[in-house]
């Protein structure tokens, strides 16, 4: 069974004020098939352990691992990366002017597959995998996210999950921005994609209105830089209620 | 419409804005309108590479156009004209010809004090026609030459001319679009590594009428093609796209004019370079002046290069001048830089290598102008040139 794991990861970047240490120990291990929500108050570093996953190059890994299957993912590079089968969802997706979006679907294929796919076979998963996220067939055709809506530049984010087959995958706020019917058919498409291929998910959220439709097995509460406290899908039914302010005060008195 | 004929000898300025420099603590200001025109060669004097014009340009390479004489013949052209619209050349005398403008440089007026007879293309049929100009052996001769491109009104065409081959040529392009017309006109440049092309494009805009003007210059030592667009009828509408992609030891520059001369025009100005290798050179400047009849003018220019390898230089100046308060809209913007990190994090997050990420994102980045060229057949051969001209130089 593969495993994503991530051991006391340490993680600085520079800012104008000089080095900012942002995560400080973060221990985490996701098994294929689980899903792990990380929810967290703004600013605690959840996207920074996302990046770091991924291998922006913005993040300085000042000490800890990230393997997969035994493997150091952290001297991988960031297409090795993904082609090792790790897949970001990103809270907010880059506009890539004049490439389009069918192009881009079509060279991250190949990249990642190797070879390019049959083209009839793959325009019909595509066209399929646009209709059930309720997408326009013209967005093949439009350039990658530019002058997408944020819901659209979700969908699109889940559309290359569906597609791209990872093993494991973060999805970082995909839930922010959409409203509530967006947010069901863009949870759908995850749930989707999970039973097709066994995705691993690392859950990044601020609230737990997504996690109704796409079931946590594992709550982690992350708070500055650290997972605070861990537990099961009950955790985050007290996070609702109860929010983070008992952890951001158990905090400030550590 | 300021009509300037070729009886108007001597140097005639229509100034508001004007030079005195004699009053104590004045910055000389000279309005984009104002530059001193004329059709003869000897009313420019001898360039030294230091006037504003010519600063930025390798005088030095281009002097035999600057100064002296100049063949003026026909060359050949390779052509098939649709039904609708007519090519043939035409002599001196021609009535199309003076119609849209006049040299503001000693280059331009030297082509124009040389050229024997001009290379005519005009546009009648209603039903959209393309026509394609091809001319690949100028050779190294110095010449002189004029093109005069006529859309009358209502009529509907594309007119592309592509340059390939050796060139040391100084032209001048006269594009007069009539009311209602719409053209499409696209020049591109894509010499041989010695050729050097000095042209300037004057171009008249008429009521409801509209233009698409599209330069690209991918290939040349020195190309200089400066478009001058005057939206000189109400309700006329301009698009002015520019690509170019220079290499080591390339200069390639455009000074763009736009002139919201009428009320309630449209102007578009997008230029986008990429620059690679030791000594590769690009000018870009773009005046955009909204005149004080303008009113309702909508306007927007920008200009992009994107710099690949070390030892390279753009220069961007926009330029805007604005004498009427009623106006839409009117913007610049003006950018020069590397690769965005983050376009590139993006796709190698998707399994893409680094280099094909750069290759996608150059192409992308300069797709957003081949996209706009509007001619299928061309957008294929551009693409597949931008290809080739990256190829093996992103690593
Ligand atoms: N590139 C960066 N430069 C400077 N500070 C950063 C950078 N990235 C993140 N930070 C800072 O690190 C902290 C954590 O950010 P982030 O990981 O985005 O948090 P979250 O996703 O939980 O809201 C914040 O204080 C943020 O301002
Ligand atoms: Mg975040």
């Amino acid at each position: 069974m593969s495993v994503l794991s991530v051991k006391d990861l340490h993680v600085s970047v520079e800012t104008e004020q000089g080095t900012k240490q942002i995560l400080k120990g973060v221990n985490l291990e996701i098994k294929q098939g689980e899903t792990h929500a990380i929810m967290g108050p703004n600013g605690s570093g959840k996207s920074t352990l996302a990046y770091t996953i991924a291998g922006h190059p913005k993040y300085h890994v000042e000490s800890g691992s990230i393997t997969l299957d035994g493997v150091e993912v952290l001297d991988m590079s960031i297409d090795e990366r993904a082609r090792a089968g790790l897949f970001l969802a990103m809270q907010y997706p880059v506009e890539i002017p004049g490439v389009k979006v069918a192009d881009f679907l079509r060279t991250a294929k190949t990249a990642l597959a190797g070879e390019a796919p049959a083209l009839r076979p793959w325009i019909k998963e595509v066209n399929g995998a646009m209709k059930a996220l309720r997408m326009d067939k013209a967005f093949s055709d439009r350039n990658v996210n530019e002058g997408f809506s944020g819901g659209e530049k979700k969908r699109n984010e889940i559309l290359q999950l569906e597609l791209l087959k990872p093993g494991f995958a973060i999805l970082d706020e995909t839930d922010s921005g959409l409203d509530v019917d967006a947010l069901k058919i863009v949870s759908e498409g995850v749930n989707r994609a999970q039973e097709a291929t066994g995705l691993g998910l690392l859950l990044i959220t601020h609230y737990t209105r997504i996690l109704r439709y796409i079931k946590p097995d594992f709550v982690h509460v992350f708070v500055d830089g650290r997972v605070a406290e861990q537990g099961g899908p009950e955790l985050a039914d007290r996070l609702e209620n109860e929010g983070y302010d008992r952890f951001l005060t158990d905090t400030s008195v550590a | 419409m300021t009509v300037v004929t070729p009886e108007q000898h001597g140097l005639t300025a229509h100034s508001d804005g004007g030079w005195d420099a004699s009053e104590k603590g004045f910055v000389p200001v000279q309005t984009r309108s104002a530059r001193p025109q004329s059709f003869e060669h000897t009313d420019f004097a001898p360039v030294n590479g230091l006037e504003a014009e010519w600063k930025l340009t390798p005088v030095k390479l281009i002097k035999p156009l600057l100064d002296d004489a100049l063949d003026g013949a026909p060359y050949a052209i390779d052509t098939e004209a649709p039904e609708g619209i007519s090519v043939e050349w035409v002599a001196r005398d021609d009535s199309r010809i003076a119609s849209a403008g006049a040299p503001e440089e000693r280059a331009s007026a030297n082509a124009w004090t040389n050229f024997e007879q001009a290379l005519a293309i005009t546009i009648t049929g209603e039903e959209h026609s393309t026509v394609r100009i091809s001319r690949a052996e100028l050779g190294s001769t110095a010449r002189a030459g004029h093109i005069v491109i006529t859309a009358r009104p209502h009529s509907n065409g594309t007119v592309i001319v592509e340059s390939t081959g050796s060139a040391l040529l100084s032209e001048n392009v006269e594009v007069v679009v009539e009311e209602g017309a719409t053209l499409n006109f696209v020049s591109v440049q894509d010499w041989a590594d010695d050729a050097i092309h000095l042209a300037s494009h004057f171009v008249q805009v008429g009521r409801s009428a509209t233009l698409k003007h599209t330069i690209v210059s991918l290939g040349g030592k020195v190309v200089r093609v400066n478009p001058s667009v005057h939206l000189s009828g109400e309700g006329a509408d301009g698009e002015l796209y520019g690509l170019y992609f220079a290499d080591a030891g390339q200069h390639l520059e455009q000074r763009v004019y736009l002139h919201h001369e009428a009320a309630q025009t449209r102007g578009r100005v997008s230029y986008k370079g990429a620059l690679q290798g030791t000594g590769a050179r690009t000018v870009w400047v773009g005046d955009v002046l909204i005149g004080p009849h303008a009113a309702g003018t909508d306007s927007y220019e920008q200009n992009r290069n994107l710099v690949l390898t070390e030892g390279t230089r753009a220069d961007s100046i926009p330029n805007l001048e604005i004498e009427t308060g009623d106006i839409q809209g009117a913007g610049h913007a003006s950018a020069t830089g590397r690769f965005d990190d983050e376009q590139l994090f993006y796709l190698q997050a998707r399994g893409i290598s680094e280099s094909e990420a750069r290759r996608l994102v150059v192409i992308g980045f300069l797709s957003e102008i081949v996209q706009k060229v509007g001619d299928e057949q061309l957008e294929a051969r551009l693409h597949t040139a931008i290809e080739a001209e990256l190829e093996g130089t992103i690593s």
